[in-house]
């Protein structure tokens, strides 16, 4: 093993790192605000790399499918919003975990039957295409480096939107006391929608920026919605700042355990044993960071305490 | 007269008389589905009896399902090579006897659904929801990447296990078997919902409080109650796998999970029978709209919606709530 490759895995884990925050940012406000489990965050993410395909297939520009990735994303989350999701506050977990699991089967089987059980694709843009000299003779894909800094970019742009903004204050007043923001003459009923909106267009906008590395299929939003849940699990539901912090240690643990585990046992088993076991522990890895953390925190790193 | 207890019997008695009639017919498909029907039904039975029962949300009874499946294919496959299970501290190739096979699954289960009790009992609401998904998660994970068994692709078991010489490949017979499990079950559950210990578990989701001051301590009645409804859903992943004759991680997939979910609240939550309704309903309406579309899911999705936004309490609270009327 060489540092080049070590180094590479590690901006891989960044890379993946922030986009789980993409997903799990919007999944933890909801949760914090609305008090909403939503399984059909994923659904919403797959929809953004379906209109993303669409958009790059009639069009052939990947800036235009980013933004038909997000738009579309947050007009579907709006419309369910309005529709179903706004139903659901006041119903308890269970209720909304069906709901928004029926919600997966019925976008999933629609998806499935207007773009076809195969497989698409999207194309890196030229401006993005091979790699670039991050360090001294270091390499890394310009398309991965443009992901990251997305990620941060859109990390930056919601401390700020959080922290220093009205409509922060609204919805860090809404996470602590809904009945009281709304005597205050806030409107919470269009509070939530917007926000649900933003979740819906980070999840759709990651959907797309995942979809052209990967490829764009029904079924692709929950691997990556359970990843989402876990983080905002280890974070502590409702916190930006939790979910950020273990979107990238979930990243992080995730892609270098994968790659380091195997090879740690090469050294005390052979390398198919090493490889297969490895493998498997590695996959297992992240679940047993968040059991650990559980245990050790039951609501999470940064999540309020139960009272 | 309407009642939960009449509406129980009769789908009770309609079962096994399909699966008569469908013998006399000769219609192995229509046993085979009611098989699954009784299955599936028995999984979410377990399940109730936590979820439905003591309000504990777990989101990953699959796991039990699926390691029942495995326990049950892992025995039958060494026994069908003939291939050392174990070699310490005894010499073990495996079974195909239906009881032994049993035993295992019910020993495997409650040891997992111990452990993950312990742990996930420690939290509540949507974190209890989250890490019994995680643990199923770890489960699936570590059997697609765990290539002794298949990997990602499972494995057959090529024949059921025998029962006292009873010719289990044949439908109708193995179906009697599901049947008489589905009775022992039923009727295990019943009882344990109306004893001292399933009053002090219906306490458990209303006031934890009012049940420690009265000298009941939550955390035993809720890891026994998980226990019990982990060993139940891992019979029904034993049989599952003996009736397909197939293993594979989907047994281990949250879809799972969440189709139990799914078959309690189609049927009425908290009720004994309330999981075999659900099950029944699920099972017709895929055959059915399946015949027509294979976006079948599409219809499933509405009517999930549906039912938990204006119908609560599933089918039978349906036929009671029209009775009253």
């Amino acid at each position: 093993m060489t540092a080049e490759l070590l180094i590479e895995q590690f901006l891989n884990g960044l890379q993946f790192g922030f986009m789980l925050f993409l997903m799990s940012a919007g999944l933890t406000l909801i949760f914090g605000v609305m008090g909403l489990i939503n399984l059909a965050h994923g659904s919403l993410y797959m929809i953004g790399a379906f209109s993303a395909a669409a958009t790059f297939a009639f069009f052939n520009s990947f800036w235009l499918s980013l933004l038909a990735s997000f738009s579309c994303a947050a007009i579907v989350g709006i419309v369910v919003e309005k529709t179903i999701i706004r139903k659901l506050y006041n119903r308890d977990h269970l209720d909304q975990v069906l709901v928004t699991f029926a919600l997966i089967l019925f976008f999933s089987e629609l998806v499935r039957w207007i773009f076809g059980a195969f497989p698409l694709y999207l194309d890196v843009p030229e401006l993005l295409n091979g790699s670039i000299e991050v360090f001294s003779g270091i390499y890394y894909s310009k398309y991965r480096l443009f992901i990251i800094f997305v990620g941060l970019i859109i990390a930056v742009f919601l401390f700020f939107l959080i922290g220093k903004t009205n409509l922060g204050i609204q919805i860090r007043a809404g996470q602590h006391d809904r009945e009281m923001i709304s005597a205050l003459g806030v409107d919470i009923s269009k509070l939530y929608t917007l926000l649900f909106g933003i979740g819906a267009a980070l999840a759709g906008l990651a959907g797309a920026l995942i979809g052209t590395i990967q490829s764009v299929e029904v079924g692709m939003g929950e691997p990556i919605l359970i990843l989402a849940f876990v983080i905002i699990v280890i974070g502590g539901i409702g916190s930006i700042k939790g979910a950020f912090i273990a979107s990238l240690l979930v990243g992080l643990v995730d892609t270098l355990g994968r790659f380091l585990i195997p090879w740690v046992l090469q050294t005390v088993t052979n390398p198919s044993d090493a490889m297969s076991v490895g493998s498997a522990i590695g996959s297992m890895l992240i679940y047993i960071l968040m059991a650990i953390i559980l245990i050790l925190k039951p609501t999470g790193l940064y999540g309020k305490q139960l009272s | 007269m309407i009642s939960e207890k009449n509406i129980s019997y009769i789908s009770l008695i309609s079962i096994f008389l399909i699966a008569i009639f469908s013998e006399y017919f000769n219609e192995p498909y229509l046993i085979t589905l009611l098989s699954r029907i009784i299955i599936f039904s028995i999984a979410a039975i377990g399940l109730n009896l936590v979820l439905g029962f003591g309000n504990l949300i777990s989101f990953g009874h699959a796991a039990f399902f699926g390691l029942g499946g495995y326990v049950s294919g892992i025995l039958a496959i060494h026994a069908f090579n003939s291939e050392l299970l174990i070699s310490w501290p005894f010499l073990f190739n495996g079974s195909n006897n239906s009881l032994i096979i049993w035993l295992f699954s019910i020993f495997f289960c409650s040891l997992l659904a111990l452990l993950v009790g312990v742990f996930s009992l420690r939290t509540s609401g949507v974190y209890f929801i989250m890490i019994t998904l995680a643990f199923a998660q770890m489960l699936y994970y570590f059997a697609i990447s765990w290539p002794s068994y298949g990997g990602e692709d499972g494995f057959s078991i090529y024949v059921r296990s025998t029962l006292f010489g009873i010719n289990t490949m044949k439908g109708i017979n193995f179906f009697f078997i599901c049947f008489f499990w589905l009775l022992i079950i039923l009727f295990i559950t019943s009882k344990i919902v109306n004893s001292p210990f399933g009053l002090a578990l219906r306490a458990t989701r209303f006031n934890l409080t009012r049940v420690r001051s009265v000298g009941i301590n939550p955390f035993r009645i809720q890891l026994i109650a998980f226990v019990l409804s982990g060993a139940i859903t891992g019979i029904a992943g034993s049989l599952y796998v003996d009736l397909n004759r197939f293993v594979s991680p989907s047994l281990l997939s949250w879809q799972m999970s969440g189709e139990f979910i799914v078959f309690i609240l189609i049927g009425g939550l908290g009720r004994i029978y309330g999981p075999l309704i659900g099950a029944a309903f699920f099972v017709a309406f895929e055959q059915f709209f399946g015949s027509y579309t294979e976006h079948w899911q599409i219809f499933l999705g509405i009517i999930i919606i549906s039912t938990v936004l204006f119908a609560k309490g599933g089918i039978i609270g349906f036929m009671l709530k029209y009775q009253k009327k």
